[in-house]
Protein backbone atom coordinates (compact mmCIF):
# COMPACT_ATOMS: atom_id res chain seq x y z
CA UNK A 1 0.00 0.00 0.00
CA UNK A 2 1.41 3.44 -1.03
CA UNK A 3 0.36 6.11 1.67
CA UNK A 4 2.69 8.79 1.56
CA UNK A 5 2.94 11.95 3.50
CA UNK A 6 2.63 14.89 1.22
CA UNK A 7 3.29 18.80 3.08
CA UNK A 8 3.87 21.76 1.19
CA UNK A 9 4.32 19.97 -2.42
CA UNK A 10 6.71 17.27 -0.45
CA UNK A 11 6.20 13.67 -0.03
CA UNK A 12 7.06 11.81 2.87
CA UNK A 13 6.92 8.14 3.55
CA UNK A 14 7.41 8.23 7.16
CA UNK A 15 4.73 9.83 9.20
CA UNK A 16 6.99 10.39 11.82
CA UNK A 17 9.21 13.61 12.52
CA UNK A 18 11.72 14.06 15.28
CA UNK A 19 13.87 16.29 17.15
CA UNK A 20 17.25 16.46 17.88
CA UNK A 21 17.66 18.21 21.66
CA UNK A 22 18.18 16.32 24.73
CA UNK A 23 20.25 13.80 23.28
CA UNK A 24 23.37 12.08 25.94
CA UNK A 25 25.66 11.90 22.39
CA UNK A 26 25.56 12.45 18.77
CA UNK A 27 25.74 8.96 18.34
CA UNK A 28 22.86 8.43 20.30
CA UNK A 29 20.87 11.32 18.15
CA UNK A 30 22.45 9.15 14.95
CA UNK A 31 21.43 5.82 15.96
CA UNK A 32 17.92 6.95 17.08
CA UNK A 33 17.47 9.40 13.86
CA UNK A 34 18.30 5.69 11.82
CA UNK A 35 16.33 3.73 13.78
CA UNK A 36 12.63 5.93 13.69
CA UNK A 37 12.79 5.99 9.66
CA UNK A 38 12.04 10.04 10.09
CA UNK A 39 12.86 12.35 7.22
CA UNK A 40 12.82 15.44 8.71
CA UNK A 41 14.06 16.78 11.68
CA UNK A 42 13.71 19.51 13.82
CA UNK A 43 16.50 22.22 14.73
CA UNK A 44 16.76 25.07 16.94
CA UNK A 45 18.37 28.19 16.45
CA UNK A 46 20.81 29.73 18.52
CA UNK A 47 23.13 32.12 19.54
CA UNK A 48 27.08 30.75 18.51
CA UNK A 49 29.04 31.49 21.56
CA UNK A 50 31.48 33.56 21.65
CA UNK A 51 34.12 30.91 23.66
CA UNK A 52 35.15 29.56 20.17
CA UNK A 53 34.38 25.94 20.69
CA UNK A 54 31.89 25.86 18.08
CA UNK A 55 31.30 22.03 16.30
CA UNK A 56 28.87 22.33 13.67
CA UNK A 57 25.56 20.72 15.20
CA UNK A 58 24.50 20.05 11.80
CA UNK A 59 27.21 17.90 10.52
CA UNK A 60 25.91 15.48 12.94
CA UNK A 61 22.54 15.20 10.74
CA UNK A 62 22.09 12.47 8.11
CA UNK A 63 22.68 14.78 4.79
CA UNK A 64 19.19 12.86 3.50
CA UNK A 65 17.00 14.61 6.75
CA UNK A 66 15.00 17.49 5.82
CA UNK A 67 15.57 20.10 8.36
CA UNK A 68 13.11 21.88 10.11
CA UNK A 69 14.16 24.84 12.10
CA UNK A 70 12.06 26.05 15.06
CA UNK A 71 11.24 29.74 16.47
CA UNK A 72 12.12 27.72 20.48
CA UNK A 73 12.29 30.43 23.11
CA UNK A 74 10.64 32.83 21.49
CA UNK A 75 8.06 34.53 23.82
CA UNK A 76 6.33 37.01 21.28
CA UNK A 77 5.54 36.87 17.64
CA UNK A 78 8.50 39.44 16.55
CA UNK A 79 10.89 37.54 17.74
CA UNK A 80 9.55 34.81 16.22
CA UNK A 81 9.62 36.58 12.97
CA UNK A 82 13.18 37.44 13.45
CA UNK A 83 14.23 34.23 14.59
CA UNK A 84 12.47 32.27 11.28
CA UNK A 85 14.22 35.01 9.35
CA UNK A 86 17.57 34.18 10.68
CA UNK A 87 16.60 30.59 10.07
CA UNK A 88 15.88 31.03 6.27
CA UNK A 89 19.28 33.06 5.58
CA UNK A 90 21.90 30.37 7.22
CA UNK A 91 19.70 27.42 6.17
CA UNK A 92 18.27 28.63 2.55
CA UNK A 93 14.82 26.64 3.75
CA UNK A 94 11.80 28.12 3.45
CA UNK A 95 10.22 25.73 6.17
CA UNK A 96 10.03 26.98 9.74
CA UNK A 97 8.34 25.32 12.86
CA UNK A 98 6.21 27.97 14.28
CA UNK A 99 6.50 28.13 18.04
CA UNK A 100 6.00 31.26 19.91
CA UNK A 101 5.57 30.27 23.92
CA UNK A 102 3.15 32.19 26.19
CA UNK A 103 4.42 30.91 29.86
CA UNK A 104 7.83 29.15 30.95
CA UNK A 105 6.04 26.43 33.56
CA UNK A 106 4.09 24.93 30.98
CA UNK A 107 6.17 25.92 27.36
CA UNK A 108 2.01 26.43 26.30
CA UNK A 109 1.73 27.72 23.21
CA UNK A 110 0.67 31.78 22.79
CA UNK A 111 -2.14 31.15 19.68
CA UNK A 112 -2.65 34.51 19.62
CA UNK A 113 1.01 35.57 18.70
CA UNK A 114 1.28 32.79 16.77
CA UNK A 115 -1.17 33.76 14.50
CA UNK A 116 -0.12 37.05 14.01
CA UNK A 117 3.49 35.61 13.17
CA UNK A 118 2.09 33.24 10.47
CA UNK A 119 0.05 35.94 9.03
CA UNK A 120 3.68 37.93 8.54
CA UNK A 121 6.02 34.71 7.52
CA UNK A 122 3.13 33.67 5.15
CA UNK A 123 3.05 36.72 3.15
CA UNK A 124 7.25 36.78 3.24
CA UNK A 125 6.60 33.18 1.56
CA UNK A 126 7.96 31.03 4.57
CA UNK A 127 6.35 27.48 4.57
CA UNK A 128 4.74 27.71 8.22
CA UNK A 129 3.98 24.80 10.26
CA UNK A 130 2.60 26.40 13.92
CA UNK A 131 2.38 24.62 16.82
CA UNK A 132 -0.41 25.29 18.82
CA UNK A 133 -2.92 24.70 21.26
CA UNK A 134 -5.32 21.81 20.14
CA UNK A 135 -8.32 23.98 19.37
CA UNK A 136 -10.30 23.52 16.32
CA UNK A 137 -10.97 27.92 16.06
CA UNK A 138 -7.42 28.30 15.68
CA UNK A 139 -6.94 25.80 13.74
CA UNK A 140 -8.88 27.23 11.23
CA UNK A 141 -7.63 30.46 11.53
CA UNK A 142 -3.69 29.09 10.95
CA UNK A 143 -5.05 27.77 8.07
CA UNK A 144 -6.80 30.48 6.54
CA UNK A 145 -3.47 32.76 7.14
CA UNK A 146 -2.06 30.12 4.86
CA UNK A 147 -0.50 27.50 6.82
CA UNK A 148 0.09 24.24 5.20
CA UNK A 149 -0.34 21.99 8.39
CA UNK A 150 -1.06 22.54 11.61
CA UNK A 151 0.31 21.20 14.76
CA UNK A 152 -1.63 21.15 17.97
CA UNK A 153 -0.30 19.48 20.96
CA UNK A 154 -1.35 16.47 22.79
CA UNK A 155 0.31 17.82 25.85
CA UNK A 156 2.54 20.38 27.24
CA UNK A 157 6.30 20.16 25.48
CA UNK A 158 8.49 17.53 26.82
CA UNK A 159 6.10 16.07 29.86
CA UNK A 160 5.29 12.94 27.78
CA UNK A 161 1.78 13.02 28.57
CA UNK A 162 0.01 11.43 25.74
CA UNK A 163 -2.91 12.74 24.05
CA UNK A 164 -4.57 14.79 26.45
CA UNK A 165 -7.59 15.59 25.22
CA UNK A 166 -8.40 13.29 22.29
CA UNK A 167 -11.74 14.47 21.64
CA UNK A 168 -10.48 18.34 20.44
CA UNK A 169 -8.53 16.11 18.10
CA UNK A 170 -11.41 14.23 16.78
CA UNK A 171 -13.22 16.94 16.55
CA UNK A 172 -10.48 18.45 14.42
CA UNK A 173 -10.16 15.79 12.56
CA UNK A 174 -13.91 15.35 11.54
CA UNK A 175 -14.52 19.23 11.49
CA UNK A 176 -10.95 20.10 8.91
CA UNK A 177 -11.55 16.44 7.22
CA UNK A 178 -8.94 18.05 4.45
CA UNK A 179 -6.39 20.23 6.47
CA UNK A 180 -2.91 18.07 7.25
CA UNK A 181 -2.87 18.02 11.16
CA UNK A 182 -0.16 17.03 12.74
CA UNK A 183 0.42 16.23 16.64
CA UNK A 184 3.66 18.33 18.01
CA UNK A 185 4.50 17.50 21.83
CA UNK A 186 3.77 15.46 24.79
CA UNK A 187 3.66 11.88 23.48
CA UNK A 188 5.61 9.67 25.59
CA UNK A 189 5.04 6.40 24.91
CA UNK A 190 4.00 4.41 21.52
CA UNK A 191 0.68 4.02 22.21
CA UNK A 192 0.37 7.62 22.75
CA UNK A 193 1.93 8.47 19.19
CA UNK A 194 -0.85 5.57 17.82
CA UNK A 195 -4.03 6.50 20.13
CA UNK A 196 -2.72 10.37 17.85
CA UNK A 197 -2.90 8.53 14.63
CA UNK A 198 -5.54 6.53 15.35
CA UNK A 199 -7.47 9.67 15.58
CA UNK A 200 -6.98 10.89 12.16
CA UNK A 201 -3.13 12.97 13.10
CA UNK A 202 -1.47 13.02 9.54
CA UNK A 203 2.06 12.58 11.02
CA UNK A 204 3.90 13.32 14.57
CA UNK A 205 6.61 15.34 15.85
CA UNK A 206 8.41 14.02 19.03
CA UNK A 207 11.89 14.86 20.86
CA UNK A 208 11.64 13.97 23.95
CA UNK A 209 9.96 10.58 24.19
CA UNK A 210 12.48 9.28 22.35
CA UNK A 211 15.74 11.12 23.36
CA UNK A 212 15.00 11.07 26.99
CA UNK A 213 14.38 6.95 27.14
CA UNK A 214 16.90 4.67 28.51
CA UNK A 215 17.61 3.50 25.03
CA UNK A 216 16.60 5.52 22.36
CA UNK A 217 17.30 3.73 19.46
CA UNK A 218 15.30 0.79 20.48
CA UNK A 219 12.29 3.33 21.50
CA UNK A 220 12.58 5.09 17.69
CA UNK A 221 12.14 1.94 16.48
CA UNK A 222 9.25 1.24 18.82
CA UNK A 223 7.85 4.92 17.57
CA UNK A 224 8.18 4.30 13.97
CA UNK A 225 5.76 1.24 14.22
CA UNK A 226 3.23 2.68 16.70
CA UNK A 227 2.77 6.16 14.09
CA UNK A 228 2.28 3.28 10.88
CA UNK A 229 0.00 0.53 13.32
CA UNK A 230 -1.93 4.02 14.54
CA UNK A 231 -2.25 4.99 10.57
CA UNK A 232 -3.09 1.88 9.10
CA UNK A 233 -5.84 1.58 12.41
CA UNK A 234 -7.36 5.18 11.42
CA UNK A 235 -7.42 3.82 7.57
CA UNK A 236 -8.90 0.58 8.63
CA UNK A 237 -11.85 1.80 9.87
CA UNK A 238 -12.36 1.19 14.14
CA UNK A 239 -15.12 -1.34 15.15
CA UNK A 240 -17.88 0.76 17.19
CA UNK A 241 -17.41 1.26 21.24
CA UNK A 242 -20.14 -0.69 22.77
CA UNK A 243 -21.44 -0.87 26.11
CA UNK A 244 -22.54 -4.53 26.32
CA UNK A 245 -20.48 -7.75 24.92
CA UNK A 246 -21.20 -8.75 21.49
CA UNK A 247 -20.81 -12.46 21.16
CA UNK A 248 -17.89 -13.27 18.51
CA UNK A 249 -18.75 -16.93 17.91
CA UNK A 250 -21.83 -18.38 17.07
CA UNK A 251 -24.30 -18.43 19.78
CA UNK A 252 -27.34 -20.48 17.99
CA UNK A 253 -26.01 -24.04 17.42
CA UNK A 254 -23.52 -24.54 20.38
CA UNK A 255 -24.40 -27.60 22.05
CA UNK A 256 -27.00 -27.73 25.07
CA UNK B 1 40.40 56.42 16.10
CA UNK B 2 38.72 55.04 19.32
CA UNK B 3 37.48 51.23 19.10
CA UNK B 4 33.65 50.83 18.65
CA UNK B 5 31.53 49.23 21.69
CA UNK B 6 29.34 46.86 20.39
CA UNK B 7 26.77 44.59 21.97
CA UNK B 8 27.91 40.94 19.69
CA UNK B 9 25.42 37.67 21.32
CA UNK B 10 24.01 39.81 24.28
CA UNK B 11 27.84 40.20 25.29
CA UNK B 12 29.72 44.07 24.96
CA UNK B 13 32.41 43.89 22.64
CA UNK B 14 35.14 46.27 21.32
CA UNK B 15 36.00 46.29 17.26
CA UNK B 16 38.24 47.95 15.09
CA UNK B 17 36.38 51.13 13.38
CA UNK B 18 35.26 50.01 10.20
CA UNK B 19 34.92 46.41 10.53
CA UNK B 20 32.64 44.92 8.31
CA UNK B 21 30.66 41.99 9.26
CA UNK B 22 32.88 39.71 7.29
CA UNK B 23 35.73 40.85 9.13
CA UNK B 24 33.69 40.56 12.31
CA UNK B 25 33.21 36.63 12.48
CA UNK B 26 36.96 36.73 11.95
CA UNK B 27 37.74 38.41 14.80
CA UNK B 28 35.71 36.90 16.84
CA UNK B 29 36.99 33.08 15.14
CA UNK B 30 33.64 32.77 14.62
CA UNK B 31 32.02 30.07 11.76
CA UNK B 32 31.07 31.16 8.84
CA UNK B 33 29.08 28.31 6.92
CA UNK B 34 25.40 28.28 7.95
CA UNK B 35 25.22 30.74 10.12
CA UNK B 36 23.16 34.18 9.76
CA UNK B 37 23.91 37.60 10.95
CA UNK B 38 21.62 40.14 12.16
CA UNK B 39 22.10 43.84 12.35
CA UNK B 40 20.06 45.99 14.97
CA UNK B 41 17.25 43.35 15.03
CA UNK B 42 17.27 43.12 11.07
CA UNK B 43 19.20 39.92 8.88
CA UNK B 44 21.41 40.95 6.67
CA UNK B 45 22.34 37.92 4.19
CA UNK B 46 25.53 36.70 3.38
CA UNK B 47 26.30 38.46 0.18
CA UNK B 48 26.11 42.14 2.07
CA UNK B 49 28.17 41.01 4.93
CA UNK B 50 31.72 42.70 3.00
CA UNK B 51 29.73 46.03 2.25
CA UNK B 52 28.02 46.04 6.08
CA UNK B 53 29.80 48.18 8.66
CA UNK B 54 29.54 47.58 12.19
CA UNK B 55 28.93 51.22 13.74
CA UNK B 56 29.08 52.16 17.42
CA UNK B 57 26.48 50.69 19.67
CA UNK B 58 25.35 48.20 17.26
CA UNK B 59 23.73 45.05 18.50
CA UNK B 60 25.08 41.65 16.75
CA UNK B 61 23.82 38.24 16.50
CA UNK B 62 25.26 35.80 14.82
CA UNK B 63 23.40 32.64 15.38
CA UNK B 64 23.39 28.53 14.34
CA UNK B 65 21.79 25.55 14.56
CA UNK B 66 21.62 23.19 17.85
CA UNK B 67 19.66 20.52 18.76
CA UNK B 68 15.94 21.40 19.21
CA UNK B 69 12.12 19.62 19.19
Amino acid sequence: MTDTFSLAGTSFTSRLIIGTGKYRSFDEMKAAHKASGAEMVTVAVNRVPLDGKTESFLDHLDPKMKILPNTAGCYDADHAIRTARLAREALETEWIKLEVIGDQITLLPDNEQTLAAARVLVKEGFIVLPYFTDDLIMARKLLDAGCPAVMPLAAPIGSGMGVQNPSNLRIMREQLPDATIIVDAGVGVPSDAAIAMELGADAILMNTAIAEARDAAQMATAMNLAVQAGRLAYLSGRMPKRLYASASSPIQGAIK
Amino acid sequence: MAHHQILLNGESREIPPETNLDTLLEIFSLPKQRVAIELNNRVVSRKNWPATIVRDDDKVEVVHFVGGG
